[in-house]
């Protein structure tokens, strides 16, 4: 493991303007992660995980502060520019999979690498559907697919493209326990082999205990970070 | 490139049939547009193949009087071949079919006219037997009227001729020009016999010329109008023939053009507004795309490409289906070109049509499509935050380029900056109003509904009308403006048919005479009054000419390029009258009308119409001398008057006072009343029995013919107008339908919580019918409004309404509105709700 940080956050504040006033939702957030890690974010429902997740994949801007992914400063970048960023070295499953509706299984695992102009690894797609226990059912649609499915059909195609760091929103937050616990499995087994760097939100505190790293938040603040017995 | 092409392909998969739906919209417009385009491309080389035969000669000229012995002379020098013809209008009689008459243009010709083009006569040799003598050939209308046979009898004057055969067609000459008064051909030697051209004043005399090909037509016209100056003639060339017709079909094919173009703008802002729900559906994907590291660039051009798909069908399919538009409209047009078209395809045309079509239809599209650009990767992880706010920059060039586009199409189209810049504010008019009507009737729905007072499937029939991606506006849009245009059709048509009815009404007159001899006066009367019917009025009628006015002849200012006075004005031969006193379609409105004066007054007090005093430039006490067949009369500007032309009266730019023209060469009209079909005809064949050079015209006849003529128009705009309701027929449908992908889940919802079908049905019902209710309305309101104006500007006639006709309309639009509604939601109810709720995650 490198001592150079994947993910570098700094005094990171968001706040949301809206009709009924301006909300601070992140407070002067620091922490940084090196190359290989798993981290699990905690916290109360409200309490802005899946905003500094969202922040931490240059999904969206800061208010003030810094993010840096691979050593690349995206606060600063335009969108587009983000954009490049993400398909290079980010992977993100959402809490509600977004599996693209038009495209079947295979389709949307290929959209990552066939955005970056490689059409050449249909076979590698294949492969990873069958690692999540897919391999039959490639040519179906998300509809014709159930949420722990898809949920995996999601993790297949954060995979594709390699990223140095994966996000992960609540993970296993709409999965019966056997298939979370396979689908933890799998996220595990690919840091593992890759050393792709994990960060989960997660409310499931067995499940953040497996990280080697626990960040807790509360009213948009850092409440503690502490380090697990994993190693 | 590869990626967005693979995604715009792959992600259309599940909504191919609706997109397909989606560019039909425009397929009618774009129909319309490469139809009359490629119509008018080939009209245009049919006037070039054709165009000696558009006029049959090189030359022609026509002149008032016989030709003078020096013309005659200088025409015999010009060598080629030569042709006379005599034209008046007459009564011709038919003694095999009880003595019945009609008014007709005789043509007494002499030579081998035309020396190009078809004549088409049956039987084929009729012609050469008219010219022989003795016997007629006659408008093919005529003959089945009727009901004649070649060899039968008919009388012109004094003289019988035999039916040699019906005319066809004559080069140059449309069907429509025949239909008021039919053509009946003599040759000029049997002229003479019936002794019409001694008591005739309206006469032409012509000759054609077919020239040696060393001559220019143009330039010996030239020449011509130079050498005999003061001969005020009409010369044709076949240039300026092909001007004047390249014109008039020019200004047919920019209006009906325009009118294809209402079509096409429809279509597109239904394609814009059926994308724009498609794209709302497609913001998550994009999110996600986005997520995965798709710049904004690239997720815009994977649906730009889509939306150019849709553009693209519809212009392929309107450019198919123009072509064989273009194969209908001559048939429709038939009775208005002076020659048959021969069918070809325009490929320039078509490609020129299509291509207005797909570049409106994607500027609507790209409306919004912008969205997809502002679209934030966030989306993807809280549904919840809607589109990018902020205004767009972008949005509001494109409304400006849109704006810009129609504008310059309407220019182009029409030719005139002025008439285009019309069109425009008319049409942004139209649609303002109407979706004025729809923001209206949004707000009103949401501000107004009562929230308890109201049964459940009111309440939620209504409050569809104002709920997100509601379709108020496009349905009112569509139908409103379908509503709009046939309505108007159908009133100004109706009004136009009351006003012409009206004409032969109440104790005006309905039978005139003309061509009355001094002599014959006072014998007439007592005919008329004879037969029972009333003598209405009589006026004696002396042609005279322009001399001089204010002092400058007639030719000086004719020269004179600045003078301001229109030609026709100078040129032409003015049929004047005298009186003691004004009629009841005159008023005065500047000096005083003097109807007597005493013999050998000097200057003459004129009582003159406004308009000809606007166009000579007179004040009251201006100076003219006329050349009254001969003899100098002057006089001076006494008073003004206004005429109402709509009466079908004997009306007079000029009114003499008594005690000047009575001397002069004249003839009489007079007007008469009989109050049954079956008295005024009694009447005319007294009338002829006495005097057959007496001519007649039934108004009721005349009326019929331009009811006909009337007909044959407005059928012409209906069929042309249809390709607009039609569009806005399948913009309706395809609103309703893409409200129903929408609705979609929510029936499903209803239905799971425990909604019938009834109630589901009945909510429907509440929508489209307050919808269709609306639209109607407003479509009803801006057609009266419309007809109102045109009733006021155009045919300055009274405005009326027939509740009748817009009562109808207005129930068949509504009715119309609920069926497409009920169809294409059918179906709906009867969705199985775990698989819809299923797809909508
Ligand atoms: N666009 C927005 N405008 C205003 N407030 C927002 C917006 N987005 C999020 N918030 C607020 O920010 C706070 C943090 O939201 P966030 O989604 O990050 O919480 P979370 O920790 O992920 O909660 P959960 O565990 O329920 O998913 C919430 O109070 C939310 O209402
Ligand atoms: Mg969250």
């Amino acid at each position: 493991m490198s001592d150079r940080p994947m993910l570098k956050v700094d005094r990171l504040t968001k706040t949301y303007r809206s009709a009924g006033g301006a909300l601070t939702v992140l407070k002067e957030v620091s922490f940084q992660i090196s190359a290989g890690a798993t981290v699990a974010i905690v916290g109360p429902s409200g309490s802005g995980k899946t905003t500094l997740l969202g922040l931490c994949a240059g999904l969206d801007r800061p208010t003030s502060g810094s993010v840096a992914v691979a050593g690349e400063a995206i606060g600063e970048m335009d969108e587009d520019a983000r954009a490049l960023v993400r398909n290079a070295h980010v992977g993100f499953v959402f809490q509600n999979f977004q599996l693209i509706p038009t495209l079947t299984a295979l389709e949307n695992v290929l959209v990552p690498v066939e955005l970056a102009g490689d059409s050449s690894r249909e076979g590698e797609a294949r492969e990873l559907l069958a690692r999540v226990g897919l391999g039959e059912r490639y040519g179906h649609y998300p509809v014709q697919l159930s949420g722990g499915e898809q949920q995996r059909v999601a993790l297949a195609r954060a995979f594709m493209n390699r990223p140095k760091i994966l996000f992960c929103d609540e993970p296993t937050g709409n999965l019966d326990g056997d298939t979370a616990a396979a689908m933890v499995d799998l996220i595990f087994g690919l840091n593992r082999e890759r050393g792709t760097t994990l960060v989960l939100v997660t409310h499931d505190l067995e499940l953040a205990k497996q990280c080697q790293r626990i960040i807790r938040l509360r009213g948009g603040a850092v409440l503690s970070d502490e380090q697990t017995q994993v190693v | 490139m590869n990626f967005i092409l693979k995604m715009a392909w792959r992600d259309s998969r599940a909504s191919r049939r609706r997109l397909v739906l989606v560019s039909l919209s425009v397929v009618l417009g774009i129909a319309a547009l490469v139809g009359i385009g490629s119509l008018a491309d080939n009209l245009q080389r049919t006037v070039e193949q054709q165009t000696k035969a558009l006029l049959g000669s090189d030359l022609s000229v026509s002149a008032r009087a016989p030709f003078p012995e020096a013309a005659e002379k200088y025409f015999a020098t010009l060598g080629g071949e030569q042709a006379r013809e005599i034209g008046l209008t007459s009564m011709v009689g038919f003694p095999t079919r009880e003595n019945r008459r009609k008014l007709v243009q005789v043509r007494a010709l002499e030579g081998n006219f035309p020396f190009y083009g078809e004549l088409v006569t049956v039987p084929s040799g009729a012609m050469a037997q008219v010219l022989a003598g003795h016997s007629a050939l006659l408008e093919e209308t005529l003959l089945v009227q009727f009901g004649l046979q070649v060899g039968d009898e008919v009388s012109l004057g004094q003289a019988t001729f035999t039916v040699a055969g019906a005319l066809k067609k004559m080069p140059g000459e449309s069907a429509a020009v025949a239909t008021l008064s039919p053509r009946v051909y003599i040759s000029r030697a049997s002229l003479e016999e019936t002794g019409l051209l001694k008591s005739r004043i309206f006469t032409t005399y012509r000759v054609y010329f077919k020239l040696p090909p060393t001559r220019d037509p143009d330039a010996l016209v030239v020449t011509m109008k130079e050498k005999f100056q003061k001969q005020r003639w009409k010369y044709a060339t076949v240039e300026e023939r092909k001007r004047d017709l390249g014109q008039a079909l020019k200004d047919t094919y920019s209006f009906i053009s325009l009118v294809g173009f209402v079509a096409l703008f429809l279509g597109a802002v239904g394609v814009a507004s059926a994308m724009h729900v498609y794209i709302r559906q497609k913001l998550t994907t994009v999110a996600v795309l986005r997520c995965l590291g798709a710049s904004a660039r690239t997720s815009f051009a994977v649906y730009l490409i889509q939306g150019a798909g849709v553009g693209l069908i519809g212009a392929v399919c309107g450019a198919a289906l123009g072509i064989s538009v273009q194969l209908i409209l001559p048939m429709v047009l038939k009775d208005f070109l002076p020659f048959t078209v021969e069918f070809y395809v325009s490929w320039a045309a078509v490609g020129k049509g299509a291509m207005a079509g797909l570049v409106i239809c994607l500027l609507f599209t790209l409306l919004p499509l912008l969205t997809v650009r502002r679209v934030s990767p966030l989306l993807a992880i809280r549904s919840a935050q809607g589109e990018s706010q902020g205004r767009d920059p972008w949005r509001l060039g494109l409304f400006f380029v849109i704006a810009s586009a129609v504008l310059g199409f309407a220019i182009w189209q029409t030719g005139h900056w002025q008439t285009g810049l019309g069109f425009a504010l008319m049409m942004a008019f139209g649609f303002g109003t109407l979706t004025g009507m729809a923001a209206l009737v949004s707000w009103a729905a949401k501000r107004f509904v009562p929230k308890k007072s109201l049964a459940y499937v009111w309440r939620q029939g209504l409050a569809n009308l104002h709920r997100p991606n509601n379709r108020t506006v496009l349905l009112l849009l569509s139908l409103g403006l379908g509503t709009f245009l046939m309505l108007t059709l159908v009133l100004t048509r109706d009004s136009l048919v009351e006003k012409l009815s009206g004409l032969g009404g109440g104790s005006r007159p309905n039978v005139m005479f003309f061509d009355i001899q001094d002599d014959q006066v006072a014998r007439l009367k007592t005919i008329i009054t004879g037969t029972g019917a009333t003598v209405v009025g009589e006026a004696p009628i002396v042609t005279m000419k322009l001399a001089s006015l204010k002092g400058r002849t007639a030719d000086e200012i004719m020269k004179d390029d600045k003078s301001g006075v229109p030609g026709w004005t100078l040129r032409r031969e003015y049929r004047s009258t005298y009186r003691a006193t004004l009629t009841e379609t005159e008023k005065i409105t500047e000096g005083t009308f003097i109807g007597h004066v005493a013999p050998g007054t000097e200057v003459v007090p004129l009582s003159v119409e406004t308009s000809l005093a606007k166009d000579l430039q007179l004040k009251l006490n201006d100076v003219l001398v006329f050349d009254v067949q001969g003899v100098p009369v002057k006089a001076y500007v006494a008073s003004l008057r206004e005429v109402d032309w709509q009466r079908m009266q004997a009306n007079f730019y000029l009114v003499f006072p008594e005690g000047v023209l009575e001397p002069a060469p004249k003839t009489f009209v007079a007007a008469a009343h009989a109050a049954t079909p079956a008295d005024s005809s009694r009447l005319q064949q007294a009338v002829w029995k006495e005097f057959p050079s007496i001519s007649a015209i039934d108004l009721s006849l005349v009326l019929q013919t331009v009811m006909g003529i009337l007909e044959k128009v407005s059928f012409v705009i209906s069929f042309m107008a249809a390709f607009t309701v039609l569009t806005g027929i399948i913009v309706l449908a395809g609103a309703v339908l893409t409200g129903r992908f929408q609705r979609i889940r929510e029936t499903v919802l209803l239905r799971t919580l425990g909604a019938t079908r009834k109630q589901l049905r009945q909510i429907q019902l509440v929508e489209y019918a307050v919808l269709g209710v609306l639209a109607a309305v407003t479509g009803g309101g801006l057609a009266v409004a419309a007809n109102a104006l045109l009733a006021r500007f155009v045919f300055k006639m009274p405005f009326t309404l027939s509740p009748g006709v817009l009562a109808t309309s207005i129930a068949a639009s509504v009715a119309i509105t609920i069926l497409t509604g009920l169809a294409a939601n059918r179906g709906i109810v009867d969705h199985p709700p775990l698989e819809v709720l299923r797809q909508e995650t």
